[in-house]
């Protein structure tokens, strides 16, 4: 076996056994459910105690219509304003209304014991407007009014096409929504991958160095061959970990979710599909329906997937050169974090440049940084879910190999150089003069 | 038969020289110390050896051609700064650098068997290392430079952090090996196991080889023509003897023991045989041995220019 794939299975062998790397595999994924779920959970726990309000309707129109829910709890009283007031410390307040508010709007008053909230003010504002259009219209006296009302009523969902599409892709309707939510996940599982497991890499190399022991396995081994064997090796790791992880969501969105939703949705979303977004027109919100669609088209996530696996391997090959180096070059993590910045300045920028992509996926900002080497791996995958060009992710994935290439090379002059420094922090005019040493 | 042969080798870092057209021949199947002050340039030399590092001019001969990268698997190293991967099983780390000098993991799970039986640490296989004191870490990594049967060991400071008891079982070891036929390099500042152990020296000292050679030529060669005659009679008679042939007493041992003891330097050599004659002529001779200096004080007066 040769020596690149020994160094290989050790780091690889390291890592994967040890308790953090399996319970990081299991609960990643929960947790990203966890993270979605977390906005309802909010919203559930947010939810006060019910509020009990005191209403006084002089108008005789408003009471009987207001409705109550589990926040908000209307009751109706028969008593003077002042007398309600005083006998109503058990309760959030008094309402008044005036006995002209038809023609008076600004004759409702709300009698608080405590501070009210912008969300119930609007609550009780919004029920007496709608109470008191529908009196206004019942005055005009027209004929099956509530009919017609119903049949005005009216929810527009839209079908997005590209005319660039030939007819077979064309039945693919696509949402922006959801690309764009796919776009933000993918750049940010992206960002995540190289800043973690580049500088796990550095860590390692930190380690090796404090230990001594590269200076054993330098009298066996090519460095180059160690340092490669040792991004490799924690390369794999990562894409076991994102194989998992794939397999997991994949498993969830490919045969838990179609039991989980109702058969009505699924209906829809096979509809979609295959390119009928009419028949599943009507009740179902259209967005939902093509996320649904979207996750569940297994040519979709096949694609997304290989092209996450190949941009995260080659951003990661690239990002972890530069990390090795900078590890090697240093004695400790704290040294590391100045030399660190030019390395995490071009994954912040992109992080960056993402939140623009995402908007215009065909600016030629979101273009440029998506060739660009240092950001394409973020900024290509956030731009992935948008079906772009099959020549410009080809473009972005050579340039992104090429140039670990030519990194590795650098990084492995520094490499060389920096593992048998110790004491002193080098600069980075240091670390470019490293390159040109002579070995 | 040299195994080894360092030529003309300089390096220069950037801002010293670390070697300077250093020289030496390492005689397959000897013990060769490699001595010299801290920072004189050993290590450099060492890695050089290795193949760590190259030299800026010179070159390294290993058999009779230069050296490749390959070879590196026909050398062990135990390197002065030890290490181990502090989170790996001895016996799996053990295994992994056994295998990277290129022995099958069954030839190298075999042999690994011995030499824990051998130093009596076969309960070990399966602790961390960062479980092990340090001394307990440096056998396993002896075994690990060893294991493999190199042509060539090199050594730094091997002894260093070892009680005495396992120092001689490493020592015995490593004159173990040498009988097999390794050749070894011994880096160290412990004089006096250089005598014990070594048969060759080259004394580097400021990045300079300022002395080679066989370790008794070299001594002999810097003995100072220094005598300690032990005898039974009279100082006086024996001095009045020696009158005359050009040589002069450093010392004597003013005790009434049984044997008297007096040191005498003997200006020219083929006067030796003089003075014995006539010191045995004199009073009644029981030895007479030549003071031949250590490698200490050839080590201090070398390093020193004194020599």
């Amino acid at each position: 076996m040769s020596n690149v794939l020994l160094i290989i299975r050790r780091e690889f062998n390291e890592r994967v056994r040890k308790k953090s790397f399996i319970i990081t595999t299991l609960l990643m994924p929960l947790l990203m459910i966890g993270l979605m779920v977390a906005p309802a959970l909010i919203m559930e726990f947010s939810r006060g105690e019910t509020k009990t309000i005191a209403v006084i309707d002089d108008s005789g129109l408003v009471a009987a219509a207001l409705e109550s829910d589990d926040e908000l709890v209307f009751e109706p009283v028969d008593l003077p304003v002042e007398q309600a007031r005083r006998e109503s410390a058990d309760r959030f307040g008094v309402l008044h209304i005036g006995a002209d508010v038809l023609a008076d709007p600004g004759s409702v008053r709300l009698y608080a014991n405590s501070s009210s909230s912008l969300t119930l003010e609007s609550n009780i504002t919004g029920q007496i407007e709608r109470i008191l259009e529908a009196e206004k219209l019942k005055s005009y006296h027209i004929d099956n009014l509530s009919q017609i009302l119903d049949e005005v009523k009216t929810s527009v969902s839209m079908q997005v096409f590209r005319n660039d599409k030939s007819q077979e892709e064309e039945s693919q309707a696509q949402s922006s929504i959801v690309a764009a939510v796919l776009g933000y996940l993918l750049g940010f599982v992206l960002y995540m991958f190289l800043l973690i497991y580049g500088s796990m890499v550095m860590q390692s190399v930190i380690e090796e160095k404090n230990s001594r022991v590269l200076e054993v396995m330098v009298s066996s081994v090519r460095p180059f061959d160690l340092m490669l064997g040792k991004i490799l090796g924690v390369a794999s790791v990562a894409v076991v970990q994102v194989l998992l992880w794939g397999v997991l969501i994949c498993g969830v969105g490919g045969a838990v979710l179609p039991h989980l939703m109702p058969e009505e949705v699924m209906a829809g979303a096979e509809a979609v599909q295959a390119g009928m977004p009419a028949a599943a027109a009507g009740t179902l919100d259209a967005d939902m329906l093509q996320a649904v669609a979207v996750m569940t088209d297994m040519g979709y996530v096949a694609k997304i997937f290989v092209c996450l696996l190949l941009f995260v391997f080659g951003g990661y090959l690239l990002y972890s050169a530069m990390f090795a180096a900078v590890g090697s070059a240093v004695d400790n993590v704290q040294d590391a974090s100045q030399l660190q910045l030019p390395i995490t300045l071009p994954i912040i920028l992109a992080l960056m440049a993402m939140f623009a992509v995402v908007k215009d996926p065909d600016s030629q900002l979101a273009f440029w940084f998506s060739i660009i080497p240092f950001t394409s791996p973020v900024v290509m995958m956030a731009r992935i879910p948008y079906d772009i060009a099959w020549w410009e992710i080809a473009l972005s994935l050579a340039l992104l190999y090429v140039s670990f290439v030519g990194m590795v090379w650098v990084a492995a002059k520094i490499y060389r150089v920096g593992i048998f420094m110790y004491g002193k922090k080098p600069t980075l005019k240091e670390l470019c003069k490293w390159v040109r040493y002579r070995y | 038969m040299d195994l080894l042969a360092v030529e003309h080798v300089t390096k220069q870092y950037a801002q010293h020289k670390a070697l300077d057209d250093v020289s030496l021949a390492v005689p397959r199947g000897s013990v060769y110390g490699l001595l010299g002050p801290n920072g004189a340039g050993k290590t450099t030399l060492i890695r050089i050896i290795n193949r760590i590092t190259a030299p800026d001019s010179g070159r390294v001969l290993f058999g009779d051609r230069e050296i490749r990268p390959e070879d590196v698997q026909r050398i062990g190293y135990l390197p002065e700064e030890r290490g181990l991967y502090k989170k790996m099983k001895v016996g799996e780390q053990a295994l992994f650098f056994a295998r990277l000098k290129g022995l099958s993991r069954r030839d190298a799970t075999m042999r690994l068997k011995e030499w824990f039986v051998k130093f009596g640490i076969e309960s070990w296989w399966d602790k961390k290392v960062e479980e092990l004191s340090k001394g307990m870490a440096q056998k396993v990594q002896f075994i690990v430079t060893v294991l493999h049967e190199p042509e060539l060991l090199i050594f730094d400071e091997p002894f260093s952090g070892f009680d005495p008891i396992n120092a001689n079982l490493l020592k015995e070891e490593i004159l173990a090996l040498r009988d097999k036929g390794a050749t070894i390099i011994f880096s160290t500042h412990n004089m006096a196991s250089v005598e014990e152990i070594c048969d060759h020296i080259a004394l580097i000292n400021k990045s300079h080889n300022i002395l080679s050679g066989r370790v008794d030529d070299i001594r002999r060669r810097h003995g100072s023509n220094i005598f300690e005659i032990a005898y039974r009679g009279e100082e006086q008679s024996l001095r009045h003897a020696i009158e005359g042939l050009q040589c002069r007493i450093l010392d004597t041992d003013a005790e009434e023991s049984a044997y008297r003891t007096l040191r005498l330097h003997v200006e020219q050599d083929d006067r030796v045989r003089g003075v014995i004659a006539a010191v045995n002529e004199a009073v009644e001779l029981r030895s007479f041995r030549e003071i031949i200096p250590s490698m200490n004080d050839i080590f201090i007066r070398a390093v020193n220019g004194t020599l």
